[in-house]
């Protein structure tokens, strides 16, 4: 009876309600947590997997010596690779493709490679405009590298100590 | 000036001097509205930790010019199998109340459009009126879930405007009046005397009531968005739809100024070194459309036979209990108390 009487009076005092406008009331001037995207970012890893780049030497050398290792592990079957004897006797790529359409950034391909040739970059702001676009070929993949060069050799000195 | 303007014009005075009164009150009116929804989105926003609209203007101030433009331009979609006529009167049902009853609000003692006897009594069956817009649109448009919106808003309307009209029966009393401009010159001199203090329960009940009628959280099954989509207005889209969107915030306000009103010592200052005026009333208004916001920021919603409960089972009787408190006070020596 008195247990009643006390809920009786807690519900029509609207304690409860009040309880919880207190709480809102109290956000209302907590600091906002909103990233304003555009200007704003949210901090990245260095080990982020973005778009795809291949790397070369200090003297201007690609790095990719054909092994083939990223073919092999790619589990989306994205990369396609033909190689060559050049004349200087070692083995290049005459062609590396990697279809940005079946690509799902595992990072195996990094992984695999024992050269650090392909690499996936923190760069994630680019398109495609027609068919096709998102199919990636040798060039582009490494003017990406020539383009990041600074940050990807930055990422991979911040990373080496766990690799 | 005056007189020249009215000479020029003839007969047609009349006319035009009340199309200039009807736009001095709607035009603010539509602002404040427009400003309402981005006062909701900003501070819903706040209270959840994220900023709100900021793009349109600085800090987003000319969002709902953007917003009224969008909507302007979309096309009304008129269903294949809803009652045309109905379908596009039902928007105009719906906010005409809500602006009519703006013809007796007074904003000061003297700047009131019509200064009626019985404005309470007018302002009450005026607002009454808007759940046929309701109703009409949720059966003009031919589809389950605006009729099932439109019968439990229908529903939740009325059984609120019991509780609200008790509670402002319990204001007239103390005031001993039902006209507006006389309800507020009875709580003359201070905080102590508005009525907000011995009608507490009332007041209570107004505001819970007020935020029933317009159909707001926490009392929105009308258009429980993951029941029955948007309700009695699912079917509206442009314009059409705005209108009805114009109409639940006029109503919002509307509410707000009331209670301003009645409960809330309208104009007076709460304290007597400040001079009276409209900008207090303002004030008070803001206030409540702020506890409005506030509500909706914080509860969740209400189910259906609860909304009926608390209406039927607690706002009436506790209404009406608190009618005889007041009634046998003021036979009592301490009746000065509730004047």
């Amino acid at each position: 009876m008195m247990e009643q009487i006390k809920n009786l009076f807690k519900s029509l005092l609207l304690l409860e309600l009040l309880k919880g406008m207190s709480v809102t009331g109290r956000y209302f001037f907590a600091r906002k947590i909103t990233v304003q995207f555009p200007e704003e970012r949210t901090p990245m890893s260095p080990r982020f997997r973005g778009q795809h780049a291949q790397r070369r030497y200090p003297n201007g050398e690609e790095r990719c010596i054909a092994c083939k290792l990223c073919e092999a592990v790619c589990p989306a079957l994205a990369i396609t690779i033909e190689s060559e004897q050049r004349d200087d006797g070692t083995r290049r790529t005459t062609r590396y493709d990697i279809d940005m359409y079946k690509c799902i950034f595992c990072g195996f391909c990094e992984e695999a490679c024992p050269v650090d040739a392909i690499v996936e970059t923190r760069f994630i702001d680019y398109h495609g405009e027609v068919r096709g676009d998102l199919v990636f070929n040798k060039e582009r993949l490494l003017a990406t590298g020539d383009r990041l060069e600074a940050q990807i050799a930055a990422d991979r000195a911040a990373d080496a100590k766990y690799r | 000036m005056m007189t020249a303007i009215q000479g020029f014009l003839g007969p047609w005075w009349p006319l035009v001097w009340t199309l200039v009164k009807i736009l001095v009150i709607v035009l603010p009116l539509m602002g404040a509205v427009a400003y309402l929804t981005l006062a909701e989105r900003k501070i819903i926003g706040y209270m959840q930790v994220r900023i709100g609209p900021n793009r349109v203007g600085i800090k987003g101030i000319l969002q709902p010019l953007a917003d009224a433009g969008k909507l302007l331009f979309k096309e009304i979609i008129i269903p294949a199998k809803s009652n045309k006529y109905l379908f596009l009167l039902a928007p105009v049902l719906s906010i005409a109340p809500a602006l009519a009853a703006w013809a007796v609000v007074p904003f000061s003692p003297e700047l009131v459009l019509a200064n009626v006897d019985a404005s309470l009594l007018f302002v009450m069956a005026i607002t009454s009126m808007g759940v046929y817009g309701v109703i009409v649109a949720g059966w003009a448009s031919n589809s389950k879930y605006a009729f099932l919106g439109a019968m439990r808003s229908a529903a939740q309307i009325v059984s609120y405007e019991l509780a609200m009209g008790f509670a402002l029966v319990g204001v007239l009393m103390a005031a001993q009046s039902l006209n507006l401009v006389e309800i507020v010159q009875g709580q003359e001199g201070g905080l102590f005397n508005w009525y907000f203090l011995p009608l507490f329960p009332l007041f209570v009940v107004y505001v819970v009531a007020g935020v029933a009628e317009t159909n707001r959280a926490p009392f929105d099954v009308a258009e429980g968005e993951s029941e029955i989509v948007a309700g009695f207005h699912v079917e509206y889209s442009g314009m059409a739809f705005a209108v009805f969107f114009l109409a639940e915030y006029a109503n919002m306000i509307l509410i707000a100024m009331l209670a301003a009103l009645m409960f809330l010592g309208g104009w007076y200052s709460p304290v007597s070194f400040l001079p009276d005026g409209f900008i207090w009333l303002a004030a008070k208004v803001s206030f409540v459309l702020l506890l409005f916001l506030w509500f909706r920021a914080t509860f969740p919603r209400y189910r259906y036979d609860q909304i009926m409960r608390l209406g039927w089972k607690v706002f009436i009787p506790l209404t009406l209990v608190w009618l005889v408190v007041v009634g046998a006070m003021m036979q009592t020596p301490y009746g000065y108390l509730f004047h």
